[in-house]
C-alpha cells in the first residue's frame, strides 16, 4: 500500500537509471542518513558509538571490498585481513613521514598502497580459479602477516612490535589518538563509508561492474564477447584491496588507536568472509547487514541479560553468546541460503503487494 | 515464512535492548576485572581472575569493603583479545571505575594513551609496557613490582650464578622462546644488549598465537641448536605445551627458566614428573596457609560465593590474582587517607598508587606475612624494580629454589629511560605531567 512505485513515471533516462529510482527508497535513504548523521551523534552513548557503530561501519566497508572481489568478480580471496593490514601500516608510515599532512587524506591514500599490493597478489588469478586461487591468496595472508611481524621498519622499531596511533588534528580538531572524541571519529568514518559505498554502487552497475559479473558467471564467455580477462580480474583485486586498505587504516586510526600484527591475521579474513556469506554475495546492502550480524549481534546479545537484570558470569555469557550466534547463523543459512540481503529483497517484494498478496 | 518473520522480530528486539546501560550507584567503589575464562589463554586466566575476584569479595564479606565502602566488582570477558578488551573498557568506563586491570599486554598498550584522558589509572602488575615505569611520563600507569626487563635480568643473574659467575656465560648459547606479540617481544632489546655485554649468543624461537599448542617445530630447532639454557616468555596454552615439548626432547629441565607468567601449576602439571626441575620466577608466595587466604576460604569459597574449586585456592596464579587485588585495595585505602573521602574516584586512586608502600609489617597486617617482598611506588618510579625469587617444580608442586634476586638496575634503567623518552617523542602531543606529587601518607 505504502511501498509501491505505481504512478511514478520516469520521463528521462537519468531518472530511470538513478541509484534509487523508487521514491520510497529515496525517502528511506534520506531518513537513514539523517539518523546516522544527526540523531546518532546526539543521542548515543560513547560505548555504543565506539564499540558498536564505528567497528560496524569499518567492517561493512571491508565487507564491501571483499564483496566486490568475491560477490561481483567471482574471485575467491582469503587475504582480506592482510590487505586491511597493508592499509593500516601504510597509513602509519605515511603519518610518520608526513606528520603534518591531513590524516583523513592519508587514510584514503593508504588505500592505494593496499591496492598495489592487492594487484600483485591478484596475479595468480590470471592462471588459476576457485579454491586454488583461494589458496594463492592465503599465501598473501601469511606472507603479509609475516611482514608485519618481521620488518621492524613497518612499526618504527617499536619495542612492543605494535603500532600506536599518534594524535593528529584536522583544522584543530583531534581526529585520531586518545583526545579525539568518539563522535568526531564516528562522523569521519561514516562520511568515508557513505561516499565509498556510493562509489561502489555506481561501479557495480556500470561498465566495470558488468564486466566483473560477466567474468564471475563464465569467464570463457566473457572473453569471447571481448572482455579482457587479465585487466578485469586485476582491476577487481585492486579496487577490492583499496576498500579493504581504507577500512584497515580506519580500523587502527579511527577505532582501536593501537594495533598488534595479530589484528590482521587469518581470523580477520574469515570474519569478513563470513560477513558477506551471511549478508549476501554480490550485494552492497548485504555487506552492511552481514557486518551488523557478525559484529553487532554478539555485543548486543551480551547486554541482554543485563538489561533484564539477570546476572550471569562473564564466561558463561561468552559461551552463551557463541552458542546463540552459531545457532542463528545456521538458522539464517537454512531459511535463506542466499544471505540476509535476499531476505530483505523478499520482504520488499511482499511489502509491494501488501495488503493484497497474490 | 512465519519462522522468518519470527527471526526478524527477534533481531529487532535485540537491537533495542543493547543501548541501555544501567547507572551505577555512587556509594560504592567500582573495580572492574578484565578477565578471560574462555579461549586459549583461559588456563592462565581463570586462576588469576578467581584470585582477584575472591580477595575483593572477601574484603566485602569480612570488612564490608574498603574503609567501610562496598566494592562493586564486575568481570568482563576479554578472551585475551585486544578488540574485546577495548570493548570491555568502553563499556565499563561509563560506570566510573577507579582502576583498570587489563591483564593483557596488548590491551594495556591500547589503553595507555586513554588513561590520562579518561582519568582512570591502569594497574598492569608486572606486565604491560616496561617503559611505563617512568612516572614522569606515564602518571596514570602503574606496573609494580617489577618490569619484564627486570625479570629477564634476574633470570640471567640466576643463570650466571649457576654457571659459576656471570662472566662464564661467554660463548654459551641461550635460547629464548616467546609468545609472538607485545608481551614476548618486549624483553628482546635487553636480551640483545646483555648478550653483547656478557658475550653469549642468543637464539630466538617465536611462537605465534595459532601455533601455541603445536610447538614441535620450535623445539626441533632447539634440539638442533643445543642452547645451554632456555628462557621462556609464555602465557596460556603456550606454557604447558612448551614444558611438555622440552621434556620430550630431553632438554634438561633445571636449565629451562620461565618468567613469572609461565609458572602456573597447570603449566607444569600436564608434563607431570617429566617437568621436574623446571624453573620460573615468582613474586608471591604459593599455598593457602596465609591468614588472608584462609579468610577467603572461610568467607567466600566455603560459602559458595566463588567460582574457585577448593583445592585450587592457594595455587600460584591464584595467589598472583590475590596479590593484584591487594595492591588495588591498598591504593584505594591510601586514596581514602589522602583525600579524606570514602567513595574515591579514579583520580584519587592514582594518588593512592603513587604513595603506595607495603612494608613487610604491612603485609603481615593484611594477613599475608612473607607472601611478597616489601613494595614501594613513588611519583617518579611507578614500578619499584623489586626482587623476585626462583621457584622449581618438584613433580607435584612449586618449591622455592632461590633467595630473592634483585634486578640489574644498571642495565635496565638506561634502556627504560630511553624507551620512555622514545615513546613520548613518537606519540606527538603526549601530555606533559601536570599531576601534582603527593607526600607519602
Amino acid at each position: 500500500m505504502f511501498y509501491r512505485e505505481a504512478g511514478q513515471y520516469k520521463t528521462s533516462y537519468e531518472a530511470d537509471q538513478a541509484t534509487f529510482p523508487v521514491l520510497q527508497d529515496r525517502i528511506g535513504m534520506i531518513v537513514i542518513l539523517a539518523v546516522a548523521f544527526v540523531v546518532v551523534p546526539l543521542t548515543m552513548s560513547s560505548f555504543v558509538i565506539n564499540s558498536v557503530l564505528i567497528p560496524f561501519l569499518i567492517f561493512s566497508l571491508a565487507a564491501i571490498g571483499l564483496n566486490l572481489l568475491l560477490g561481483y568478480a567471482g574471485q575467491l580471496s582469503l587475504g582480506t585481513g592482510a590487505f586491511m593490514g597493508v592499509g593500516a601500516y601504510a597509513c602509519y608510515k605515511l603519518t610518520t613521514i608526513f606528520p603534518d599532512a591531513n590524516i583523513i587524506l592519508l587514510i584514503i591514500v593508504s588505500g592505494f598502497a593496499s591496492a598495489a599490493i592487492g594487484t600483485v597478489f591478484g596475479l595468480p588469478s590470471l592462471r588459476i580459479k576457485g579454491f586454488y586461487l583461494m589458496v594463492g591468496t592465503l599465501a598473501a595472508q601469511f606472507f603479509l602477516s609475516w611482514c608485519f611481524i618481521r620488518i621492524p621498519w613497518l612499526y618504527n622499531n617499536n619495542v612492543s612490535g605494535a603500532i600506536e596511533v599518534p594524535t593528529r588534528a584536522v583544522f584543530g580538531i583531534p581526529v585520531s589518538g586518545p583526545n579525539a572524541t568518539p563522535v568526531t571519529r564516528y562522523l569521519i568514518v561514516l562520511t568515508i563509508v557513505v561516499v565509498m559505498t556510493w562509489i561502489a554502487s555506481n561501479l557495480v552497475r556500470g561498465r566495470i561492474g558488468r564486466m566483473w559479473m560477466a567474468v564471475r558467471d563464465m569467464d570463457i564467455a566473457a572473453e569471447l564477447i571481448g572482455i579482457r580477462l587479465p585487466r578485469t580480474k586485476l582491476l577487481a583485486f585492486a579496487v577490492s584491496s583499496f576498500y579493504c586498505g581504507v577500512a584497515g587504516a580506519m580500523m587502527v586510526f579511527l577505532w582501536l588507536g593501537a594495533a598488534e600484527p595479530d589484528a590482521f591475521n587469518i581470523n580477520r579474513s574469515f570474519l569478513i568472509l563470513f560477513m558477506i556469506i551471511i549478508g549476501g554475495l554480490g550485494s552492497l546492502i548485504g555487506s552492511f547487514i552481514g557486518a551488523a550480524f557478525i559484529w553487532g549481534l554478539p555485543i548486543m546479545l551480551k547486554s541482554v541479560p543485563e538489561t533484564f537484570g539477570i546476572s550471569i558470569g562473564s564466561a558463561t555469557l561468552e559461551h552463551l553468546q557463541f552458542m546463540v550466534v552459531g545457532a542463528l547463523i545456521i538458522f539464517f543459512l537454512i531459511v535463506e541460503p542466499h544471505g540476509l540481503a535476499r531476505l530483505w529483497q523478499i520482504a520488499k517484494q511482499k511489502l509491494r503487494v501488501w495488503p493484497f498478496p497474490y | 515464512m512465519r519462522i522468518k518473520m519470527f527471526g526478524a522480530a527477534c533481531a529487532m528486539a535485540l537491537v533495542g535492548s543493547a543501548f541501555a546501560i544501567p547507572a551505577q550507584a555512587q556509594d560504592s567503589i567500582f573495580i572492574p576485572l578484565l578477565s578471560y575464562r574462555t579461549g586459549p589463554f583461559a588456563g592462565s586466566g581463570i586462576p588469576i581472575a578467581n584470585g582477584m575476584n575472591d580477595y575483593l569479595s572477601m574484603l566485602n564479606e569480612r570488612d564490608g569493603g574498603i574503609g567501610g565502602v562496598k566494592i562493586a566488582i564486575e568481570e568482563c570477558e576479554t578472551g585475551y583479545d585486544t578488540n574485546k578488551g577495548l570493548e570491555c573498557y568502553e563499556k565499563l568506563k561509563a560506570k566510573k571505575p577507579v582502576v583498570i586491570n587489563p591483564y593483557s599486554t596488548g590491551i594495556t598498550l591500547g589503553l595507555i594513551p586513554k588513561a590520562a584522558v579518561d582519568k582512570i589509572p591502569i594497574l598492569s602488575m608486572a606486565y604491560g609496557l616496561s617503559a611505563s615505569a617512568d612516572g614522569n611520563n606515564f602518571p596514570w600507569i602503574f606496573n609494580p613490582p617489577a618490569t619484564y626487563w627486570d625479570g629477564l635480568s634476574m633470570i640471567l643473574k640466576y643463570i650466571g650464578e649457576k654457571e659459576g659467575g656471570i662472566d662464564k656465560l661467554k660463548g654459551k648459547t641461550i635460547g629464548y622462546i616467546f609468545f609472538e606479540g607485545g608481551y614476548g617481544r618486549e624483553p628482546i632489546p635487553l636480551l640483545e644488549n646483555l648478550a653483547k655485554d656478557f658475550g653469549f649468543e642468543i637464539k630466538l624461537y617465536p611462537v605465534t598465537a595459532q601455533e601455541m599448542q603445536n610447538q614441535s617445530a620450535q623445539w626441533l630447532n632447539v634440539r638442533r641448536d643445543r642452547p645451554a639454557w632456555m628462557i621462556m616468555w609464555g602465557w596460556g596454552a603456550m606454557n604447558p605445551t612448551a614444558v611438555k615439548e622440552a621434556a620430550k626432547i630431553n632438554f634438561p629441565m633445571d636449565k629451562f627458566v620461565g618468567v613469572w607468567w609461565s609458572g602456573g601449576e597447570d603449566d607444569a602439571r600436564p608434563a607431570g614428573a617429566d617437568a621436574k626441575g623446571y624453573l620460573t620466577l615468582n613474586m608471591n608466595g604459593v599455598g593457602a596457609q596465609y591468614p588472608a587466604i584462609q579468610d577467603i576460604m572461610k568467607h567466600v569459597v566455603d560459602k559458595g560465593k566463588s567460582q574457585t574449586a577448593k583445592d585450587k585456592v592457594g595455587e600460584n596464579l591464584y595467589n598472583r590474582g590475590v596479590m593484584n587485588s591487594v595492591l588495588m585495595a591498598e591504593a584505594v585505602l591510601n586514596a581514602q587517607k589522602i583525600t579524606g573521602r570514602k567513595a574515591v574516584t579514579g583520580e584519587d586512586v592514582r594518588r593512592g598508587f603513587e604513595t603506595l608502600e607495603i612494608s613487610a609489617a604491612r603485609w603481615k597486617e593484611i594477613g599475608l606475612g612473607d607472601f611478597a617482598g616489601p613494595l614501594k611506588v613513588t611519583c617518579a618510579n611507578h614500578n619499584g624494580h623489586h626482587a623476585a625469587y626462583m621457584q622449581q617444580w618438584d613433580g607435584t608442586k612449586w618449591v622455592k629454589a632461590s633467595d630473592w634476586i634483585t634486578p640489574m638496575t644498571d642495565k635496565v634503567q638506561p634502556l627504560l629511560t630511553a624507551a620512555s623518552t622514545e615513546y613520548v617523542t613518537k606519540a606527538t602531543g603526549w601530555p606533559k605531567r601536570t599531576e601534582a606529587c603527593d607526600k607519602a601518607s
